[in-house]
């Protein structure tokens, strides 16, 4: 992409941001296993290239941002959950842009899906939405998907798959496109439909070709009209332009189709990016990629950007916990990671930049950027004006659901969707009340759980009790804790028993483990004692054997006395490296 | 690098606290309270006054006794709400020591000994309610009668000087006083059928129309404050309307079974305190049931209750009682009656 992403309509700006002086790209920002590094300190790199590997089936490769020089790899805070420091690669720009790309796959729906797949986990693609699972293996959780745990563990250094096995039939009927803002304040997904819906349409119809699905509905808050219709006008114009697959399926594209239909040409009000720019990323697609494409509106109102949520409006499918959208045939992914697929697949770019919403009353002048993964957050409040007077609190993520960082030196991560800058809430605002069981958490549960009630099993450590209830099914949407009036912090009492919860399963695991280890064991120590004492004993028959001459007296005298204790001298420092 | 202090999620500033729902249920308690003192004269402020005094003193020395801070829940309201809601129930000039009596038993033993706000099982106003009806009877049946047509002294004419004095003293203002007080709506009908009369024959005397009209308007004052608290939220709609609808459906089975002998359904919401505590006594979220459902469940055990208490009972008006055994019976409802997880079966 080039430099220019500005002249996007919408209540903040979309500005591209320039490399800072220092980037810290953190080895894990995504969900699974970190990567691990492959580059050296003082090492020169491409914009683009590896710098940490995937390890395993579920982590991602990370990428140089731009050009430069690996500086260090330091530990950073990167405001992640634990809140550890946890290893980052330094990076200093300069400034060249210096590009090495994967081969750009224009031709991409001429590609089997495995082959796409790889494509994915080799760019580094995880969800862009706040949850950064990577991309590649929650698709080949599909149904339609079988045995792609080679692609979704493909690394940046694996050759690509020579004879990719036979298309499988597609099982997942729907995908949908998710552009429903997550939370209040975060515009991420507005400014990119805004200045990019080509790139959008073309990552959607890329996720519908690789999952096969009958369907592709892009969901898009009902509140954001211009960006709808910038959409719908992009959709019309590339079916009524596009090359006909067959002869057969030409009528029924350039027809009329009511779904995208919006009152009013948008072409005049310069909605869509300057063409002159970028050539559309729709074009030249064959119109059998782009039928299964439907804009859907849906109500915004907070959580409907949730997966689950949306699922269950657009398909009607209510998925309890531990349930997939996969298994009704459903997969959901955000707008952010459909165009970042389709970058990765078609110009072969790697997830080096994400769209970032800088925006609160502490900062002055709100903006969305287009920033480089592992600016540091300081970086990118300058680039909204910098910290206003009122700032007080800066959290990375929604309003709802984001974390509260503890200073501005955190990278960007690909999950990082918002920095928010919040004025400080007034004074004794944090007085915490028993609870007067007002039912008030309960009313706006989307999960339908009883909050108050988890709340006090919680607080009475009765884990099980609180499972029962149905814990698992919080989608720590953080409704119930805003709308307290005693001011309970909920959703923290809810994110600390689920992970106490996790943490009680695991060790009960591991103690099994740990009890099936000591029995081989003690196996093992067996079968080697009784060993040893068939191996003494072999060699008691084999001592007066001529050819090995008699034993020394004191070593025979010694020999003696160790059996008449029933233990060879030999064995006893040898316990040990068995183990 | 600049620092900041960090806070769990949510980020958002506004929020809600306690004691702005307190407040609010202050505001909406106002209306019927004004219409109240409009017919019962100044006494009914003063004995709101007096309990809130009283509550709050007591609330400051058992939180001291417990080692809490004092600023925080002293201020949120949910003390003077209870003394507020237990003194509309106190006839107009009760001598002090009901108010006293009445607030010790709420907040010392009804609030503080279950551990403070949000952890009592009873509502406390109607544990101090219940305490002084059954230690005065008397002097809680003494009802001044309520000023309006066809009056000839009510105490809505007595000057807040007499009232203060009737009040401290224990003393009647004046020496006809006792001609003053008049039985409430539901006394008379309790004595007036007990004595073999009719329903129609009750409904004729001019003291019962009298006394029957003065408490239909504050029911009906309480009733728009109720309505009121239901929009902003702060009280669940169910439980009104579970219990309007009990009375309602009883009162009608009633008259089905016998007219002459039963209070109408109309007369049985309208006199007496059931509007009131419909509105903002069953709906105390501390000691009602919190399920949708179960809301549903515990207007009409109050409602049932009390019919059952006033037809049968001892007492004129059950209302105390039957919320106080409701009360006891939330947590099983609570359980009895869980939503259903989106996504799972019941
Ligand atoms: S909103 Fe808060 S006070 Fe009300 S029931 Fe829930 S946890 Fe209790
Ligand atoms: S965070 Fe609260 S409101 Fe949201 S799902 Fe969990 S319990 Fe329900």
């Amino acid at each position: 992409m080039d430099s220019s992403d500005s002249g996007a309509d919408g209540a903040a700006p979309l500005r591209r941001l320039p490399p800072p002086a220092r980037l810290y790209l953190p080895l894990l920002q995504h969900q699974g296993e970190p990567a691990r590094p492959c580059v050296e300190i003082g090492q020169q790199v491409a914009k683009g290239q590896c710098l940490g590997r995937a390890a395993g089936e579920l982590s991602a490769p990370v990428h140089a941002p731009t050009s430069g020089r690996v500086v260090a790899i330091v530990e950073r805070d990167i405001g992640h959950a634990s809140g550890r420091a946890l290893p980052c690669i330094e990076l200093e720009p300069d400034g060249q842009e210096r590009w090495q790309r994967l081969t750009p796959w224009p031709d991409w729906y001429r590609r089997r899906p495995n082959e796409l797949l790889s494509r994915l986990a080799e760019a580094g693609v995880t969800g862009l939405g706040g949850a950064s699972y990577p991309t590649a293996a929650k698709l080949a959780l599909a149904p339609s998907m079988p045995n792609l745990g080679d692609a979704a563990a493909a690394t940046c250094d694996l050759p690509e798959p020579t004879s990719p096995p036979a298309p499988v039939p597609a099982r997942i009927e729907t995908l949908i496109i998710n552009a429903v803002e997550c939370e209040p304040w975060i515009g991420c997904d507005d400014a990119l439909l805004r200045a990019h819906p080509d790139q959008v349409l073309a990552g959607a119809a890329l996720l519908g070709h690789v999952l096969g699905a009958a369907r592709v509905l892009i969901a898009v808050d009902s509140d954001l009209g211009d960006a709808r219709q910038a959409l719908a006008a992009t959709l019309d114009g590339a079916l009524a332009g596009s090359r006909p697959a067959h002869a057969t399926t030409t009528d029924t594209t350039s027809g009329p189709r009511p779904d995208h239909r919006v009152p009013g040409s948008v072409a005049g009000k310069n909605l869509s990016p300057d063409p002159g720019q970028e050539a559309s990323a729709l074009a030249g697609l064959p119109a059998a990629v782009l039928q299964p494409l439907a804009i859907v509106p849906v109500s915004g109102r907070y959580p409907q950007g949730g997966e689950r949520q949306l699922v269950h409006t657009l398909t009607g499918h209510a998925l309890a916990a531990g349930r997939w959208p996969r298994e009704v045939g459903v997969a959901c992914v955000n707008v952010g990671t459909a165009a970042a697929c389709w970058r990765a697949v078609a110009s072969g770019e790697p997830l080096v930049e994400r769209i970032v919403t800088v925006t609160g009353p502490g900062v002055r002048s709100p903006v969305n950027l287009v920033a480089p993964l592992g600016t540091p957050v300081a970086d990118l409040v300058a680039a909204a004006g910098g910290y206003s007077e009122r700032a007080a609190r800066l959290v990375l993520g929604g309003p709802m659901m984001g974390r509260a960082l503890a200073n501005d030196g955190v990278p960007l991560g690909k999950s990082g969707n918002c920095i928010l800058v919040l004025a400080a809430a007034p004074a004794g605002d944090d007085q915490v009340m028993p609870c007067i069981r007002c039912g008030e958490c309960a009313r706006v549960c989307p999960s339908k759980l009883l909050p108050q009630q988890l709340h006090f099993h919680l607080q009475a450590r009765q884990w099980p009790r609180a499972a029962a209830l149905g814990l698992a099914d919080c989608i720590e949407c953080g409704l119930c804790a805003q709308v307290c009036p005693s001011r309970i912090p909920l959703l923290a009492w809810f994110q600390h028993g689920k992970g106490e919860l996790a943490w009680q399963q695991r060790s009960a695991v591991q103690a099994e483990a740990a009890q099936q280890r000591h029995q081989l064991r003690q196996q093992r120590l067996d079968r080697d004692a009784a060993d040893q004492a068939q191996r003494l004993r072999a060699r008691e028959q084999v001592t007066p054997d001529p050819g090995a001459g008699p034993l020394p007296p004191a070593v025979a005298a010694a020999l003696a006395r160790a059996r008449a204790r029933g233990k060879s001298p030999a064995d006893a420092p040898q316990d040990s490296p068995s183990a | 690098m600049r620092q900041f202090p960090t806070a769990p999620a949510p980020h958002l500033p506004e929020r809600n606290s306690v004691r702005k729902v307190m407040v609010t249920v202050m505001v909406m308690l106002l209306p019927g309270t004004l219409v109240q003192a409009g017919f019962f004269g100044p006494g009914v402020l003063v004995q709101i006054g007096l309990a809130a005094i009283i509550a709050l003193a007591l609330e400051a020395v058992c939180l001291r006794l417990r080692g809490q801070r004092l600023a925080p829940f002293l201020g949120d309201g949910s003390a003077v709400v209870t003394a507020w809601l237990f003194a509309l129930c106190l006839p107009p000039l009760a001598p002090w020591w009901l108010a006293l009596t009445g607030m010790v038993a709420a907040i010392v033993v009804g609030k503080h000994l279950y551990g403070g706000l949000g952890h009592n099982l009873f509502n406390p106003a109607m544990v101090g309610f219940a305490v002084v009806l059954v230690c005065f009877p008397l002097s809680m049946a003494q009802w001044p009668a309520a000023a309006g047509a066809g009056a000839t002294i009510g105490s809505g004419t007595l000057s807040l000087l007499e009232v203060l004095t009737a009040i401290f003293s224990g003393q009647p203002p004046a020496p006809g006083w006792d001609g003053l007080s008049q039985a409430t709506p539901l006394d008379l009908a309790r004595q007036h059928l007990a004595s073999g009369a009719t329903i129609d024959e009750l409904a004729a005397r001019a003291d019962y129309a009298q006394a029957r009209t003065a408490w239909t308007w504050i029911a009906a004052a309480f009733a728009a404050g109720g309505i009121g608290l239901c929009l902003r939220r702060v009280a669940d709609w169910r439980t009104p309307a579970a219990v309007i609808a009990t009375t309602v459906v009883l009162g009608l089975l009633a008259a089905m079974i016998d007219a002459d002998r039963h209070v109408p359904a109309s007369s049985q919401l309208l006199t007496g305190g059931l509007v009131l505590a419909a509105f903002f006594i069953a709906t105390d979220p501390v000691t009602g049931a919190t399920t949708p459902r179960g809301r549903w469940l515990f207007g009409a055990g109050v409602a049932a209750l009390t019919l059952a208490i006033r037809r049968w009972g001892a007492y004129p008006d059950g209302i105390a009682f039957a919320i106080l055994l409701m009360n006891a019976a939330a947590p099983l409802i609570d359980r009895l009656t869980p939503p259903r997880i989106v996504g799972r079966r019941r």
